[in-house]
């Protein structure tokens, strides 16, 4: 039995070795990812290429101002799409924890959550590039609040359910009607985690490209017009990635740098906010 | 009939087919502790929810027989307006996290839309804090969340948050079930000052905070008023053999 | 009523019947209808988005009808139009990237489950794979691309094949690192919720700790575990960005794992741009099987999940 014991015992600390090792090296390419982006994003950032335009390959300079500047279009024109309808569809769920309709809309929420980007891409282009024959910031976030909608639905029912009855008990003993008791009670306690949920939502498809490849497009110049083409970060990165000029590669490197700050900046915020904010009862 | 708060004539409730009260026949005066007191299930908790219509708020409640507020048939008006005539403190306290003490005091009139000016909101705010009792420990923080306050004070701070409304009638379930002994009598020695100024029922399933806080008591079996008079007399001479059981602890 | 029965004429004439009593404030009828109309929207919002995929893709479906699984020529110029080499594709590197990515989430699953619940290191971990999860598809093509592709291509050169450096083998690869936080995180969940009086159980029989994870961990947390399999699966599937850049944008039936390719969702991001009826309406109906696709494992992968967690929450209470 004496060397069984020993063999088990070793078995025990091989393996427990072995989960540290592939555990540590799944952060390999983490950190080799967040390496380059800042060695190769960082040597290209200053004030030209934040504030400036694309130049035509061949002149140097330029920058990626419309693309910072089509991103923040794309979450505005996206949020005030999404946060309305999703709030509203998360309360109903909250309040309506079984029946016909509330499992429908649940079903739906997951399958919209896991519907691949570019079959959404395709849907907004269908719906609203075709009939208004051009590519357009609003189709680009129409596509992107279609990808915010689960998200916000579910952290909003889920906040919501986390909230004691009672609560809404002693609004309504005071009188007060269901719907005012819902939306000045009730809301305001869920707030930090319906905040939570939106700014994580927004961090996702910040992003995202595939929705925009036939939507909003890209757009070397400035665009404030949402019924017209309009770049982003995401597509710029894409555009100068997969072009053969190694400027524009570099450009590359920067633009990510951008992004990668942008969003986890957003996850941070979005889970202080979690921490900070959270409503005691 | 104005010395009546509150009548109840031959009120039953039902939960789908269950019935739960049968044919409860009470009246209420003025300005008295009235406690509803009986055996956990047997229906009191109910009762009180059927006067401020909380009690539909539930799917498949329905109810039959009539329940008067000083004039006004309680099932002919509309629930909010009830509701704001009628003060309901629960078993848990339940303050709203998300605002002040003050707040909390004025959230009925807040929540409601009705508008006041501020220095009557103010009078409102200590007049509801000095009857509950709690003035003196909040009035310098009153400002804070009301969250942080100890749970006798959040109870307290309920009960203001009631008053504040200024109710025809006060209904307590269980209010000092949740709280520790000294906060609990703390609560009780309040009901003595505050029944002056509001009529009060309470529903406790503790006998001996019945007798000692309530002018009158009603004891409640299987959905049946079995008994109702002044407490004194109810508790020395029951007239019913059921009560006599419940208060010597045969049952409950 | 004495055999306790209710009838619903009684409810109505007799004045000692029993009352519905009424919440009946306008606005509030009001309000519940807003909200579930909004809820309602996004269930019309789904079907919408399959009855438009269907429709559009109809011409295609009706030319080429099932046999389009089968076909193996993508012609824009015969307009003929075969999917097998994007299925292949598809299956090919996302079930690659899955095995590859396997050991990886699993230890971090267990690692975070089992060994470090909490404390620094776990906090460190954990945050790493978020911010993992985070980053965007097309850094991920970037890094790639600049990065990865070279590596691939050496070795290539080194086997003696031809050294396109993008293709299958490497769109695997950046599939499978995008994909381990999904798998571990619930990994992670389910492992970290087996009851630990099973787990002193074994201990008190004088198992060692791999031998309780082994024997008593893992099989407790076996749906679980594959069902976060089966969502990173789903996602692998749907990735869209990364794979076009790095798969080598080839219609032709992938012959090894060398070869550039395509997957259903690349083909899409290659060529949609400028395609025009039964192009358009082919590369639609590669759409709807992929959507087709990802449903079903994200459905399956989620009730899985659900009903663990509502059988983990019954034992608890």
């Amino acid at each position: 039995m004496g060397g069984h014991l020993r063999g088990r015992l070793v078995k025990d600390l091989a393996f427990k070795g072995i989960v540290c090792l592939f555990a540590f090296l799944s952060l390999l390419p983490l950190f080799l990812i967040l390496y380059y982006i800042t060695k190769n994003g960082i040597a290209v950032i200053d004030w030209d290429f934040l504030f400036h335009l694309p130049r035509p390959i061949g002149e140097t300079g330029g920058g990626v101002a419309n693309a910072i500047v089509g991103t923040l279009m794309l979450i505005v024109l996206s949020s005030v799409i999404s946060i309305p309808c999703g709030i509203t569809a998360g309360i109903y769920l909250s309040e309506n924890k079984e029946g016909k309709l509330s499992n429908t809309i649940r079903l739906s929420v997951i399958v919209l959550q896991g519907t691949p980007s570019i079959v959404i891409g395709i849907i907004a282009y269908l719906w609203i590039v075709a009939p208004l024959k051009t590519f357009s910031a609003l189709s680009g976030g129409v596509a992107l609040s279609i990808m915010m909608l689960p998200v916000i639905v579910k952290t909003t029912e889920e906040t919501l359910k986390l909230i004691p009855y009672h609560l809404k008990e002693a609004s309504l003993a005071l009188g007060v009607p269901y719907y005012k008791t819902i939306l000045k009670v009730i809301l305001p306690s869920g707030l930090s985690g319906i905040l939570t949920g939106i700014l994580l939502s927004v961090a996702r498809i910040t992003g995202e490209t595939a929705p925009l490849l036939f939507t909003a497009f890209g757009n070397q110049f400035m665009n404030i017009n949402i019924f017209k083409p309009i770049d982003s970060l995401p597509y710029r990165i894409f555009y100068y990635a997969m072009s053969p000029y190694p400027e524009w590669h570099s450009f590359a490197w920067g633009a990510s740098f951008i992004l990668v700050v942008l969003t986890l900046a957003l996850n941070l915020i979005a889970r202080g906010i979690s921490a900070k904010w959270k409503t005691r009862f | 009939m104005e010395n009546t708060v509150l009548k109840i004539d031959s009120f039953s409730a039902y939960f789908g087919d269950n019935k739960i009260l049968k044919e409860v026949d009470l009246t209420v005066p003025r300005n008295v502790v009235a406690a509803l007191m009986g055996p956990s299930g047997c229906g009191k908790t109910t009762l009180i929810r059927c006067v401020n219509r909380m009690h539909e708020l539930i799917p498949g409640a329905t109810v039959s027989g009539k329940m008067t507020l000083i004039d006004e048939d309680i099932y002919a008006m509309q629930p909010i307006v009830l509701r704001r005539k009628v003060g309901m403190v629960f078993q848990k306290p339940n303050p709203f996290p998300t605002m002040s003490i003050y707040e909390n005091v004025i959230a009925g009139y807040k929540l409601n839309g009705i508008r006041v000016a501020k220095s009557e909101l103010d009078s409102i705010v200590e007049r509801s804090l000095r009857r509950s009792a709690l003035w003196d420990e909040v009035k310098d923080t009153l400002h804070r969340k009301g969250t942080f306050l100890s749970g006798g004070q959040q109870q307290r701070l309920c009960i203001a948050r009631a008053l504040a409304m200024n109710p025809e009638i006060l209904l307590l379930d269980e209010p000092t079930s949740a709280l520790d002994p000294k906060s609990t009598s703390q609560i009780e020695e309040l009901f003595v000052e505050l029944k002056r100024n509001v009529t009060m029922l309470l529903v406790t399933h503790n006998i001996a905070q019945a007798a000692r806080v309530s002018d009158l008591t009603a004891f409640i079996y299987l959905g049946e008023l079995v008994e109702f008079g002044p407490t004194e007399k109810m508790f020395t001479v029951p007239k019913d053999k059921r009560t006599e059981e419940y208060l010597t602890g045969k049952f409950g | 009523m004495p055999d306790g029965t209710v009838s619903n004429a009684f409810r109505i004439m007799d004045n000692k019947a029993r009352q519905v009593p009424g919440n009946t404030d306008r606005s509030e009828k009001r309000f519940n209808l807003v909200l579930a109309l909004s809820g309602a929207f996004i269930v019309a919002l789904l079907a919408a988005i399959l009855v438009t995929l269907f429709i559009t893709a109809l011409p295609s479906i009706k030319e080429f009808g099932l046999f389009f699984f089968a076909g193996k020529v993508w012609d824009a110029t015969t307009e003929t139009f075969g999917a097998l080499p994007f299925l292949v594709g598809t299956l090919f590197s996302s079930f690659l990237a899955l095995f590859i990515s396997i050991p990886f989430s699993l230890a971090i699953s267990i690692f975070l489950g089992e060994y470090f619940k909490e404390g620094a290191v776990s906090t460190f971990l954990r945050s790493a794979v978020e911010v993992l999860a985070g980053i965007p598809s097309v850094i991920y093509g970037l890094w790639g691309l600049f990065l990865l592709m070279p590596a691939v291509r050496l070795v290539e050169m080194k086997i003696g094949v031809a050294p396109h450096g993008v293709g299958i083998l490497t769109s695997s690869l950046i599939l499978a690192i995008m994909i381990i936080p999904f798998s571990a995180s619930i990994g992670r969940e389910v492992i970290s919720l087996v009851p630990g009086d099973l787990k002193e159980a074994a201990y008190s029989l004088g198992a060692t700790r791999f031998e309780v994870i082994r024997n008593i961990v893992i099989p407790y947390a076996r749906s679980g575990i594959i069902a976060g399999i089966l969502l990173a699966l789903g996602r692998a599937i749907g990735e869209t960005m990364a794979v076009t850049m790095l798969i080598g944008n080839s219609n032709f039936l992938p012959t090894s794992i060398f070869s550039p390719a395509n997957t259903m969702a690349s083909v899409i991001a290659n060529e949609f741009a400028e395609a025009t009826g039964i192009t358009a309406a082919s590369l639609i109906y590669v759409a709807l099987v992929l959507f087709f696709v990802t449903m079903v494992v994200n459905i399956v992968g989620t009730y899985v999940i659900q009903k663990l967690s509502i059988e983990s929450s019954k034992e608890v209470s």
